[in-house]
């Protein structure tokens, strides 16, 4: 134990390197974390953050170098050896079984004496939650829980297996700024209690906010660590990028502005029979940005999906206006029409769901592929066209600096930011009147996030009417003219963009409670 | 009149062996693998039985028998056969990420013939004039019901004039059930079943898990194929006889919604649509019969889409069913 009291290092990684195939993913780093410090580990996508951590968990094991943990040198070739050495990991995607309850993901894997006993289990934990302050109700399922919900099974589930270090990785990125708040109290909670912690993260107030020390991996390569005192967010942008990046949102004003897309009274049930849109009425402008704001699951997936007709519409209106104003001064009727025939309009849709695959991109193949998946149509007779879809993903290769070996290469072996890329280029490249974005840059890193932030205004000046369904207040309130909030199913208001501060948008977003939409 | 009382052990009879079946591939499926090689493995796990018996019923002259001996020895055989074939599956699918589907039908290919080809060349050995052979000494053991039940009448016959697998398999169902609702042994294989990734971060070993469950579920099964010959059957093999009654456990598997409790009395229903046509009064038109054979799989086709409809999420096959698991993989 004496070790254990005397090391100053909680973990000390020296020259580690991890390849896959040919890729490098962390050449020659060394990290230390301090006992009963907050380390933020912080870079762009890619950068290698998760890999390195996923050492330290035992999903991955180190091609070279060492790991020291309290200053003796370890092996952790499974994640039994993490546990054992008190190192827990939470995962950016959850690591619960959906239909087991809280309690029994959190007793799972233990091997401890005699007969599984839940009741004894449940109040040590009951125990741990009301020493760090978590709010959890044990008996539920998985399934049943919100994210945030399940983001605490999986801290308790960690502490409860005694690790004295907690590595998180990119915890807010799914979180309300409440819920974030709320975590960072509970991470504050357990440094007191003397616990260790790493915190991935992109969201540079964030690091600026919680972490005590913030290190930085920039393409798999340790650039160097600072004291949060002495950092800024301007230097922190810096180190992780390697060179400046403006953080003003070009937000030109708005020409020509018609009406594109008349929304009205749009409702909507799921399959459950549970409403998930309540009298949804606004109208999305062309040259214009729309911004939609809420918190996650309040309806933004069910609204895209109904106007892109891929979602029963129980009654409402989904009005077009052609640009040349083909359909007269009333519009389109979209409601009822095939997705296709939508399509064909030009409402195009890029929403990147949790796991980013899951929607719109076929994993397997390549960015070529993934082009033709639009285009395949278009061409002549039996015999596909790919000359027109490879040129595409090059240019999108190229344009948008997507990192692959090539135009082949499956994009679900490609990292989450490059994946998105390739959806949000494809679908700019339709050439749309209506271009409908939800959480496009979800976990990018900032470089890449201001690509498509420039891409989407380009849009809007060429009149298109984009509607961007987003997560951070920041960004919506830097980049869109206007900003729909969505509350429950309800729009709980429209605000300016310009004149709109992120406390009333936040008030807006909890106005309706959660609950109203079950009515 | 309908005679319920000779009805319900025959059903039962006809039920063992799916009993046998579905509870090895519940628990073969609760680890995630979706052992398509149990009609197989029910094949080789009835003929080893057979192999063994026939050797020990040559090798002693049947007033020399040992009790234990004439059970133990097919016992042994039929568990080490099927365990092999359950080995087979697992180093093929979990070691080698080979495709389950295509390794579970081939090994069913393969037990089948397997048994085809031993239960041929035995009957070439005893140069018996049909194509069958007949192992009644050995049988005698194993469908020895208690001396008492036959004088306990309908209660008796119902419920104890059945050999002693019938009550090992009732038995290993509640046992399996218990193990997978109740014991951390079970959370840990429904961990593995739904989300190896989870399990696997949470210190679980998969690989062990899923050899495990593989192994011990196909020897289950096995059973089910020796319970056939050594009880059902009176000790007679002859080739294809088992017929389909693999594909039907594997349907009961669905059926029960992964719970081997249920499957005693689904497999006993099942059991008794498999022989209603002989119960059902049809005269002499042979046609009509084999319409009520049809009967349980005709159940099946309409439990399959009624269970399709089914919403709630603990009524869903195990997530991970049939996808190969590989740690680095992302």
């Amino acid at each position: 134990m004496t070790a254990l009291e005397t090391a100053k290092n909680a973990i000390r990684m020296e020259h580690i390197t991890k390849r896959f195939g040919n890729v490098v993913a962390n050449h020659d780093i060394n990290l230390e974390l301090h006992k009963g410090e907050i380390l933020s580990l912080l870079g762009e996508n890619g950068s290698g953050k998760t890999t390195l951590m996923n050492m330290l968990s035992g999903i991955y094991y180190a091609d070279e170098g060492q790991i020291y943990v309290n200053d003796q040198p370890v092996t952790i070739s499974s994640p039994k050896d993490a546990f054992d050495l008190g190192i827990g990991m939470i995962h950016q995607h959850f690591k619960l079984v959906d239909v087991l309850t809280a309690a029994e993901n959190i007793v799972l894997g233990l091997k401890d004496e005699g007969k599984l006993d839940l009741k004894k289990a449940e109040q040590t934990i009951t125990e741990i939650c009301q020493r760090y302050g978590f709010e959890i109700d044990l008996n539920r399922k998985i399934y049943e829980m919100s994210v945030s919900q399940k983001q605490t099974v999986e801290i308790v589930k960690v502490l409860y297996r005694g690790a004295e270090i907690l590595i998180l990785d990119e915890p807010t990125a799914v979180l309300t700024p409440q819920e974030t708040d709320k975590l960072f109290a509970v991470m504050r909670n357990m440094k007191a209690d003397g616990k260790s912690l790493i915190i991935i993260t992109h969201k540079l107030h964030e690091v600026l906010e919680v972490s005590d020390r913030v290190a930085v991996l920039r393409k798999g390569e340790y650039i160097g660590d600072v004291h949060t005192c002495d950092a800024s967010q301007q230097s922190l942008t810096d180190m992780m990028v390697g060179r400046a990046v403006t953080l003003n949102i070009d937000r030109p004003q708005p020409v020509n502005v018609a009406p594109r897309l008349e929304v009205k009274g749009l409702t909507v049930y799921d399959e459950l029979g549970v409403k998930r849109l309540s009298d949804v009425t606004f109208t999305a402008n062309a040259g214009e940005i729309l911004g939609i704001a809420g918190i996650a699951g309040s309806g933004q997936r069910e609204l895209l999906e109904a106007i892109s007709g891929l979602y029963p519409i129980a009654s409402g209106s989904v009005r077009f206006h052609d640009p040349e104003g083909k359909n007269g001064p009333e519009g389109r009727e979209l409601v009822g029409l095939d997705p296709m025939a939508i399509r064909k309009c030009g409402v195009s849709m890029a929403f990147v769901p949790e796991d980013r695959l899951g929607m719109g991109l076929v994993g397997s193949m390549g960015m070529t592929g993934n082009m033709m998946l639009r285009s395949w149509r278009s061409g002549r007779g039996v015999f596909l066209n790919r000359k027109e879809p490879e040129a595409l993903a090059n240019r999108i290769w190229k344009e948008l600096e997507v990192v692959t070996p090539s135009t082949a290469f499956p994009v679900r072996r490609m990292s989450g930011g490059n994946v998105q890329k390739v959806l949000v280029g494809r679908e700019i490249a339709q050439d749309p009147a209506v271009l409908m974005t939800a959480y496009a840059v979800r976990g990018l890193d900032i470089n890449t996030s201001y690509t498509i932030y420039n891409l989407l205004t380009e849009e809007k000046m060429k009149g298109v009417a984009v509607v961007y369904v987003g997560e951070d207040l920041d960004v919506l309130l830097e980049l869109c003219d206007r900003i729909l909030v969505l509350c429950g199913g309800q729009v709980s208001g429209i605000v300016d963009g310009r004149t709109a501060d992120k406390r009333e948008v936040g008030t807006l977003m909890t106005r309706v409670g959660g609950g109203s939409a079950d009515e | 009149m309908f005679d319920l009382v000779s009805f319900i052990p025959r059903a039962v009879m006809q039920g063992i062996p799916l009993l046998f079946g579905s509870t090895g591939e519940i628990l073969t499926e609760k680890s995630g693998n979706l052992n398509l090689g149990i009609p197989g493995v029910m094949y080789v796990g009835g003929i080893c039985g057979v192999i063994g018996a026939f050797f020990y019923e040559q090798a002693v002259p049947a007033a020399e028998m040992n009790a234990v001996l004439a059970i133990g020895v097919p016992l042994l055989c039929s568990l080490l056969g099927s365990l092999l074939m359950g080995l087979v599956y697992s180093v093929l699918t979990i070691s080698l990420r080979a495709n389950q589907n295509v390794t579970g039908l081939a090994l069913t290919t393969f037990g089948v013939g397997v048994g085809n080809f031993f239960g041929g060349s035995l009957i070439k050995l005893t140069g018996s004039e049909v194509p069958s052979i007949a192992l009644s000494a050995t049988s005698a053991y194993f469908s020895k019901s208690l001396p008492f039940a036959g004088g306990l009448g309908w209660f008796g016959q119902v419920f104890l004039s059945y050999g002693f697998l019938a009550y090992l398999a009732v038995l290993i169902a509640i046992a399996a059930s218990y193990v997978i609702k109740r014991t951390r042994v079970g959370l840990h294989l429904r961990a593995v079943g739904e989300s190896p990734a989870t399990a696997d971060a949470a210190g679980i070993s998969v690989t062990k898990y899923k050899y495990l469950a593989t192994c011990i579920g196909s020897m289950i099964a096995g059973l089910g194929g020796l319970y056939y010959v050594m009880d059902y059957a009176c000790g007679v093999w002859s080739n294809n006889a088992f017929g389909d009654r693999g594909w039907l456990a594997i349907a009961l598997v669905i059926f029960t919604i992964w719970r081997p409790n249920v499957s005693i009395l689904a497999s006993i229903l099942f059991g008794g649509f498999y022989i209603l046509y002989l119960y059902i009064p049809s005269g002499l038109d042979l046609s009509v019969k084999e319409l009520y054979k049809m009967i349980p799989y005709v159940v099946t086709l309409v439990v399959l889409i009624i269970v399709s409809m089914r919403k709630k999420r603990e009524d869903q096959p195990p997530a991970s069913l049939g996808l190969p698991y590989f740690r680095e993989e992302r």
